[in-house]
C-alpha cells in the first residue's frame, strides 16, 4: 500500500491536522511503511470469526438517567483558551 | 532510605522509625539532585507533597493509617490530578491544569499516599522509547545513552533511580512492562477492566489499562489492592471482587505449570536476553514448577492488528483536542477550520500525528472492513490462542522484550522497527490479559525483564510467582551506580 503526499493531505484534512508541505513527503513514506506492515493481516484466517470489541465480551452497562454531576461551569470555562459570558469563544462562523 | 522497598518503608512508618515528612523530603531531595541526569519528571510537587506528608503523619498519630499512608508515589502525567498540570507530555496540554483527580489518583490519595510529582512519558502514551515527549526524552538510569522504554519511561526511570519508591503507569501495548524491563523494575498490567480508566487520558480505549510500577511484586500487590475495583464512572470497569493480593503472595511454585510459547523464543530474541530468561526459568523449576512448551500460532498477527486498532481508537479519542475548550490554541486563527487545523497541527508531535492519520485512513469510508474489522477478528484469534493455552498451563513465561535498552535516536526515524520492540507484550493487551515484568538479570550491564502472563483476573497468581522468584533472587534490589547515594 503506497500513499503519496496528495493522499496524506487528504487524510490530514479529514483529521483536521495541518501538515506542512515540506513534511507531507515524510508522512507519506511513514504511513506507507505502516500500512505495508499491517497488510500482513490480510492473510489471517478470519472467515466466520466474530470481531472482538471487548476482551471479556462485556456489554455496555446502563445507569439510571439521573443528574449526578455538579455544575462547575466557571471552573471548566477557566480552562478555555478564550471564553466570555459563560461561552467558549471561537472565530466568527456565521457572517 | 531510598534502597528500601515500598513495603519496607511502610513498616518503618508503622514502627515510627521515620515520618512521612522525612521520607518525602528524602525523595524530593533525590529528585532535585538526580532528575537532571534522567529527566524522569515533568512536574515536581514539592510544596503540596510536604503538606500531604504532614497530613499523613497527623492521620497516623490519630491511629487511622493504612499500609500506604504517608508513602510517596509519582504519577504518570497521563492521570488527571486536580489543580496540578496534566500534560500527557504534549504541547497540546502543556497549559492544562486538570479540574479533577483520576480514580487511580483519588484512590491512592484516599489511602494516604503523597504525590511527589508527575512523570515524563511518550506523548499521549504513543511510543516505546520515551523520545516522543514534548519535554525531551528520559534517559535510562543504567546508561544515559539509552532509552528507558516507553511509554511509561519516566515512571520506570524514577523507580529505577530510586527517585520515587513507586509510580503509576499505563499499558496499551506494553507501556508498563517494556520500560519496567528496560529499567530493571517490577511492573504489572492488570486485566482489562480491573482498574478504572476514569481520568486517565484515553489513547486506545479497548486496550488502555493502568497499573503499578515499583521495586518488588510485594510493592505492586500493595498498590494494586488500593487501585483495583469497580468504578461506575468507567463503563468498561469490571464489577469483580478484589481479592487480598498480599495474602496471595505466599503461594508456592510447587506443581505450577508454566507455559513457554515457542513464538517468544524464536530467532528474533537476542542471545543475551535468552540466556537470562533461561536462567530465570531454571530458578522456577528449582522451586518446583514444571515448564511445558506451548504454541500461540496467531502471535504474529498481534503487532499488525495493534497498529490498526490502536491508531483507529486514538484518531477517535484525540478528536476532542480542538483548541476550543481547553489545551493549545494556535495564534490568530483566520476561521474555525484554520483554528482546528493549526491548533492540532502545532499542538501534536510527529508520532501522534502519524497515528491519528493511520487511524483516520483505516476508519475512512471503504476501508473499515479491510482494516478495523479485520484487526478485531485477528484479535479474537489471538485471544483464543491464549484461552487454549490456559487450559494446559497456569501461567505463561518468557522475555518481556526482544533486546535490552536500545540507544537514544536508534529507532526514532523508523516507526515500524520501533513498533516491533513491543512484539512480546502487545498480544496480552489485545487479549485483555494481565501481564507483569520483573527484573531477571543483566546482559552487558543492562537489565533484562522476565514476563509473566496470566489468565483473566489472576493477578494474585502473577504476583505470587513474581514474589516467590524475588524471594530467591536479588535482581530487583540492584540499583544503578550513578544513583546509589
Amino acid at each position: 500500500m503506497s500513499l503519496g503526499p496528495e493522499e496524506v493531505r487528504k487524510i490530514a484534512w479529514l483529521a483536521r491536522i495541518e501538515i506542512r508541505d515540506e513534511d507531507a513527503e515524510g508522512y507519506a513514506r511513514n504511513l506507507s511503511d505502516i500500512l505495508d506492515f499491517v497488510e500482513q493481516l490480510s492473510d489471517a484466517p478470519t472467515d466466520g470469526v466474530e470481531p472482538m470489541a471487548h476482551p471479556l465480551d462485556a456489554t455496555q452497562r446502563l445507569r439510571p438517567d439521573e443528574v449526578t454531576e455538579t455544575n462547575q461551569r466557571e471552573r471548566f470555562l477557566a480552562l478555555a483558551p478564550a471564553a466570555e459570558n459563560g461561552l467558549f469563544l471561537v472565530p466568527r462562523v456565521i457572517e | 532510605m531510598h534502597d528500601k522497598t515500598l513495603s519496607e518503608l511502610s513498616a518503618l512508618l508503622e514502627a515510627g522509625e521515620v515520618s512521612s515528612v522525612e521520607l518525602t523530603r528524602h525523595f524530593l531531595d533525590r529528585i532535585e539532585r538526580h532528575d537532571g541526569d534522567c529527566n524522569a519528571f515533568i512536574t515536581v510537587c514539592a510544596e503540596s507533597a510536604l503538606a500531604e506528608a504532614e497530613a499523613a503523619d497527623r492521620r497516623r498519630a490519630r491511629g487511622e493509617a493504612g499500609p500506604l499512608t504517608g508513602l510517596p508515589i509519582a504519577h504518570k502525567d497521563i492521570f488527571c490530578t486536580d489543580g496540578v498540570r496534566t500534560s500527557c507530555a504534549s504541547r497540546m496540554l502543556d497549559n492544562f491544569v486538570a479540574p479533577y483527580d483520576a480514580t487511580v489518583v483519588e484512590r491512592l490519595k484516599a489511602a494516604g499516599m503523597v504525590m511527589l510529582g508527575k512523570t515524563n512519558m511518550d506523548e499521549f502514551a504513543m511510543g516505546s522509547s520515551n523520545e516522543t515527549s514534548f519535554y525531551g526524552p528520559v534517559k535510562n538510569p543504567w546508561d544515559p545513552s539509552r532509552v528507558p522504554g516507553g511509554s511509561s519511561g519516566g515512571s520506570a526511570a524514577a523507580v529505577a533511580a530510586r527517585l520515587a519508591p513507586a509510580a503509576t503507569g499505563t499499558d496499551t501495548g506494553g507501556s508498563i512492562r517494556q520500560p519496567a524491563a528496560l529499567c530493571g523494575i517490577t511492573g504489572l498490567k492488570p486485566t482489562y477492566g480491573r482498574i478504572s480508566r476514569w481520568g486517565m487520558i484515553a489513547f486506545a480505549s479497548s486496550l488502555d489499562q493502568a497499573g503499578p510500577m515499583a521495586q518488588s511484586a510485594e510493592d505492586c500487590a500493595l498498590l494494586l489492592q488500593a487501585m483495583a475495583g469497580f468504578d461506575e464512572r468507567d463503563s468498561t470497569c469490571m464489577d469483580e471482587p478484589v481479592p487480598d493480593y498480599r495474602a496471595a503472595l505466599g503461594q508456592s511454585l510447587e506443581g505450577l505449570r508454566i507455559g513457554l510459547p515457542r513464538e517468544f523464543f524464536d530467532e528474533g530474541l537476542d542471545a543475551g536476553v535468552r540466556e537470562v530468561v533461561e536462567a530465570a526459568l531454571e530458578v522456577c523449576r528449582g522451586l518446583g514448577a514444571e515448564t511445558v512448551e506451548i504454541d500461540l500460532p496467531n502471535m504474529k498477527l498481534s503487532v499488525p492488528a495493534y497498529y490498526v486498532v490502536a491508531p483507529a481508537e486514538c484518531s477517535s479519542n484525540l478528536s476532542r483536542f480542538d483548541g476550543v475548550r481547553y489545551g493549545y490554541r494556535c495564534e490568530d486563527p483566520r476561521d474555525l477550520e484554520d483554528l482546528y487545523l493549526r491548533s492540532r497541527g502545532e499542538g501534536f508531535g510527529a508520532e501522534v500525528k502519524r497515528r491519528i492519520l493511520v487511524g483516520t485512513y483505516a476508519l475512512s469510508a471503504g476501508y473499515y472492513d479491510a482494516y478495523y474489522l479485520k484487526a478485531q477478528k485477528a484479535r479474537r484469534l489471538i485471544a483464543d490462542d491464549f484461552r487454549r493455552a490456559f487450559e494446559q498451563v497456569d501461567v505463561i513465561l518468557g522475555p518481556t522484550t526482544p533486546t535490552t535498552a536500545f540507544g537514544l535516536g536508534e529507532k526514532a526515524d523508523d516507526p515500524v522497527t520501533m513498533y516491533l520492540s513491543d512484539i512480546y507484550t502487545i498480544a496480552v493487551n489485545l487479549a485483555g490479559l494481565p501481564g507483569m515484568s520483573i527484573p531477571a538479570g543483566f546482559s552487558d550491564g543492562l537489565p533484562v525483564g522476565l514476563q509473566i502472563i496470566g489468565n483473566y483476573f489472576d493477578e494474585g497468581r502473577l504476583l505470587a510467582v513474581a514474589h516467590q522468584y524475588q524471594q530467591h533472587t536479588d535482581w530487583h534490589r540492584r540499583l544503578p551506580d550513578g544513583y546509589a547515594d
